[in-house]
C-alpha cells in the first residue's frame, strides 16, 4: 500500500472526522511513538484498550497511519493471543490453565463454568454478557488454582466458588 | 547526581525509619488475597494508637505465596500468615502485649532457613515503589563504582570470573556473551531484558520485578556500560500488569534522579530503558522471536547464526539476558567475583530462584545455592502433604518430569539435564499420585501445539501429530507400535526444529516415557484384543 507523506494522519488536536473521541486518543498514542512501524504492537495494545477489540476497519486505519501494509498489521494482530478480532462480553471470567493450576484441578473449574454458561472457553454468551476465557499461567501459581473475574485475580478457587462468581456476574445489569 | 548525593539519600531514608516496621507483602499473590485493604487497615490501626515509632510499609514478595497475605513485624521478626484486614488492629495491639488474631508463621522453618538470598536479598524487605528504599539498601552504588572505577573490560572480566551463567534456562556463560557483544561492531548497541516468562508454573521473574525492579535496571545499566550500549528494552508479558506498572514507576524515578538517562553519575555514560509489552506468545521467550516482537513484527524465530550478539535488534549487536541474570550483577560487583564463585557447584555458580508449586504444603518462591538437592527443596523446604511425591516437573513445557527415585539429584545445569529434564527458568511443580503422567505429557504437548509459531514444519506439524498420538493413547486405542512411533517422532522433532520451542517440545513426553512407561503401556490395546478387532 503506497502511502505518501501528504497523507499523514490528522494532528491529535483536531477532532477525528468520525466524531469518535477514541480515535483522537489512539492518534495521540501513535504520535507518541512518532508513527514508527516498530511501535505496531504498542499501538495495537492501545487500540484494544480503547475499542475493546480490533475490527478490520480499525486495523486498516492503523496500517494507514503507520505506513504499513494491511497484511502486516493483520498478520501481527492475529499472531498474538492477546489481541481479539471479535467483541468481548461486558464481563469476563478467565480460568488459568497453567501447570500449577492444572495440577490443582483447574480443568474441573473450567468444565463447571462451561457447563453452567452453556458456552465453550474462548467464546461469549449469546447475550454478550459474559466471556469465558482461559489463560496460560498468570504467574500467581502460589495461590493456584486461580480465576480472574473482571480483571481481579482470585486464588484457591473451586468449581463451586467459580459458579458463585458467574452467578454474581450474571446478575449485574448494565 | 554523584556519590555523596546517593549516600545522602540513603542516610536520609535510613534516618527517617521508625523503630517498629510492619511489612505487608503487596506482590501479586498477596494482593489477590486482599493485601491492599489489609495494608490500609494496618496504617489506620497504627495511626489510631498514636504511636510515633510504628510505620507500615508495602514490600515485595516474602516467598510463602500460598499462605498470603503475609505480614512481618520488625525488629522482632514476627511473621503472620493468611492475614485478613480485620486482623490489622490486633496485630498493632500485639506490639503492646495483646494477642494477634492472625495465625503465626514460623520464620525458622526450613522453607526460610534453607534459603540463600542474593537475587531476592531485598525482596520482601524494601518498598519496590520507592527508589529511596532501594538506595538505602545500597542500591545504585555498584553502578557508580563501575562507571567511575572500572573499564568495560574490567566489568566483563569480573562477570566472567564469577562464573555466572544465564538464568533463562540454557545456562550460557554470561561473561562470554557480554564479551562477544562488546567485541561486535555496530552503529549502536542494545541491551534487552527478557521478562517474557512464559513457562506455565514459573513466576520468578514476575516476583523479582514486582519486588525489586531497580535491581534489574541497575544490572542492565552495568551491562550496557560493559558492552557499549545506550538503549535498553525490557520485554515483559502482558499477563503481568503489576510488574509492568512497578517497572514503569521505577524507570521514571531512576530517570528523575539521573541514574538512568543522559550523563549518568556525570560519567559520560548514557543509557535509556523502554518497556515493550508482549502480547501473549510463548515463543517470544526465544531470543530471535523476542527481537522480532520488539521490532513490531510477528514473534517468529530465525536461524542462528548470526547470533543477536552480532546482529540483533535492527541488525545491531544486542545483548539479551534474563531478569534473574541481571539481578545477579549488582551483588557480584559489590562483593566480587570470588565471593560469587564460592557459592554453588563446580560448573554452576551462585544461587537459583525457584517457583515451588503443585501438591506441596509451602508454595512460593525460594532461592537456594546451586547444587541443593531436589529432596531438600521439595521435602524439607516445601513439605509434602501426605509424604508421597510422584514426580517433580522442572523447566515447564521444555523440561521433563523427574521421578521421586531421583530426588537426590543436585540442582545444577548439568545434573538436571542428565536425568532428562532441564533447569529451565525455575518453575518446579510437585506432582502426587493424583496426576497421571500421560495427562501431563498431553497437557504440555497441547500447550506447545498452540504456541508453535508455525514457521518450521517439524514443530508445526510434529506437535500436532504428537498431540494426536497422545489422544489416541489416552483413548485406549493405541498399539505398542504407535508408542514406538511416538518416540521416534519425538526424536525427529527434537533434532530438526528451528528453535528451542520445537527442539524441547518432546521433552515432557520423552521423560515421562523414560520413567513412567508403565502408565503409557497400561493404556495400550492388549495384543490379543487387537488381533480380534483387526480385519
Amino acid at each position: 500500500m503506497a502511502v505518501t507523506r501528504s497523507q499523514r494522519p490528522t494532528p491529535e488536536s483536531a477532532p477525528h472526522p468520525s466524531g469518535d473521541n477514541r480515535f483522537r486518543l489512539l492518534e495521540a498514542a501513535m504520535k507518541k511513538h512518532q508513527y514508527r512501524p516498530d511501535a505496531l504492537i504498542e499501538v495495537l495494545h492501545r487500540a484494544q484498550e480503547l475499542f475493546g477489540y480490533l475490527s478490520t476497519d480499525l486495523l486498516l486505519y492503523i496500517a494507514h497511519s503507520l505506513h504499513l501494509p494491511p497484511s502486516r498489521v493483520y498478520g501481527v494482530a492475529t499472531f498474538y493471543h492477546f489481541f481479539s478480532m471479535a467483541p468481548k462480553g461486558q464481563h469476563s471470567c478467565v480460568v488459568c490453565l497453567g501447570t500449577a493450576c492444572y495440577v490443582r484441578g483447574s480443568a474441573a473449574i473450567l468444565a463447571a463454568a462451561e457447563r453452567h454458561l452453556g458456552i465453550k472457553a474462548g467464546t461469549t454468551t449469546p447475550d454478550g454478557h459474559i466471556s469465558l476465557e482461559t489463560a496460560r499461567c498468570l504467574g500467581a501459581c502460589g495461590i493456584a488454582p486461580t480465576v480472574v473475574v473482571d480483571g481481579t485475580v482470585t486464588g484457591h478457587q473451586t468449581p463451586e466458588q467459580v459458579l458463585i462468581w458467574i452467578e454474581r456476574l450474571a446478575q449485574m445489569v448494565e | 547526581m554523584d556519590l555523596s548525593e546517593l549516600i545522602e539519600i540513603a542516610e536520609h531514608e535510613r534516618a527517617s525509619r521508625r523503630s517498629i516496621r510492619i511489612r505487608c507483602c503487596t506482590a501479586l499473590g498477596c494482593q489477590s488475597a486482599g493485601a491492599l485493604s489489609l495494608k490500609q487497615r494496618l496504617e489506620e490501626a497504627a495511626t489510631e494508637v498514636e504511636r510515633q515509632d510504628i510505620e507500615v510499609i508495602g514490600v515485595g514478595c516474602m516467598g510463602l505465596c500460598g499462605n498470603g497475605p503475609l505480614v512481618m513485624v520488625d525488629p522482632d521478626g514476627v511473621l503472620y500468615e493468611h492475614v485478613r484486614a480485620a486482623d490489622a488492629p490486633s496485630i498493632v495491639a500485639a506490639l503492646d502485649g495483646g494477642e494477634a488474631t492472625a495465625p503465626l508463621g514460623d520464620p525458622q522453618h526450613p522453607f526460610f532457613t534453607g534459603q540463600k538470598r542474593l537475587v531476592l536479598e531485598h525482596s520482601g524487605i524494601i518498598d519496590p515503589e520507592r527508589i529511596e528504599s532501594y538506595i538505602a539498601a545500597g542500591g545504585y552504588q555498584a553502578l557508580y563504582h563501575v562507571l567511575h572505577e572500572m573499564t568495560p573490560a574490567d566489568v566483563i572480566d569480573v562477570i566472567t570470573r564469577s562464573g555466572l551463567r544465564g538464568r533463562g534456562g540454557a545456562g550460557y556463560p554470561t561473561g562470554l556473551k557480554w564479551a562477544t557483544v562488546a567485541k561486535s561492531h555496530g552503529n549502536r548497541k542494545f541491551v534487552v531484558c527478557n521478562a517474557d516468562e512464559g513457562d506455565p508454573g514459573a513466576f520468578m521473574d514476575r516476583s523479582i520485578i514486582e519486588s525489586d525492579p531497580h535491581k534489574v535496571l541497575e544490572g542492565m545499566a552495568i551491562a550496557a556500560y560493559a558492552v557499549g550500549a545506550d538503549q535498553g528494552y525490557v520485554y515483559v508479558r502482558a499477563e503481568y500488569p503489576l510488574a509492568i506498572q512497578r517497572l514503569q514507576k521505577a524507570i521514571a524515578q531512576a530517570r528523575r534522579l539521573g541514574v538512568l538517562g543522559a550523563q549518568i553519575f556525570d560519567a559520560g555514560f548514557t543509557f535509556r530503558v523502554d518497556i515493550r509489552v508482549g502480547a501473549g506468545a510463548f515463543v517470544c521467550g526465544e531470543e530471535t522471536a523476542l527481537m522480532a516482537s520488539i521490532e513490531g513484527r510477528r514473534g517468529q524465530p530465525r536461524p542462528r547464526p548470526p547470533y543477536p550478539a552480532e546482529s540483533g535488534l535492527w541488525g545491531q549487536p544486542t545483548l539479551i539476558n534474563n531478569v534473574e541474570t541481571y539481578a545477579n550483577i549488582a551483588p557480584i560487583i559489590r562483593h566480587g567475583a570470588e565471593w560469587f564463585a564460592s557459592i554453588g557447584t563446580e560448573t554452576s555458580k551462585g544461587t537459583k530462584v525457584f517457583a515451588l508449586t503443585g501438591k506441596i504444603r509451602h508454595t512460593g518462591l525460594i532461592e537456594v545455592p546451586m547444587g541443593a538437592t531436589l529432596r531438600q527443596i521439595v521435602e524439607e523446604m516445601g513439605g509434602v502433604p501426605d509424604g508421597h511425591v510422584k514426580a517433580v516437573q522442572t523447566g515447564g513445557p521444555s523440561g521433563g518430569c523427574i521421578p521421586a527415585t531421583l530426588l537426590d539429584t543436585p540442582v545444577d545445569y548439568e545434573s538436571v539435564q542428565r536425568v532428562g529434564s532441564i533447569m529451565g527458568s525455575g518453575g518446579m511443580v510437585v506432582m502426587d499420585d493424583a496426576t497421571h503422567m500421560v495427562d501431563v505429557a498431553h497437557f504440555y504437548m497441547e500447550f506447545c501445539k498452540d504456541e508453535s509459531c508455525g514457521k518450521c514444519i517439524p514443530c508445526r506439524a510434529g506437535t500436532a501429530q504428537m498431540l494426536h498420538m497422545l489422544d489416541v493413547i489416552r483413548a485406549g486405542q493405541a498399539t505398542p507400535a504407535d508408542l514406538e512411533q511416538l518416540e521416534q517422532l519425538c526424536l525427529m522433532v527434537k533434532e530438526t526444529s528451528l528453535c528451542g520451542l520445537g527442539q524441547s517440545a518432546p521433552n515432557p513426553v520423552l521423560s515421562t516415557l523414560k520413567y513412567f512407561r508403565a502408565e503409557y503401556e497400561a493404556l495400550l490395546i492388549h495384543n490379543a484384543e487387537r488381533a480380534t478387532t483387526e480385519p
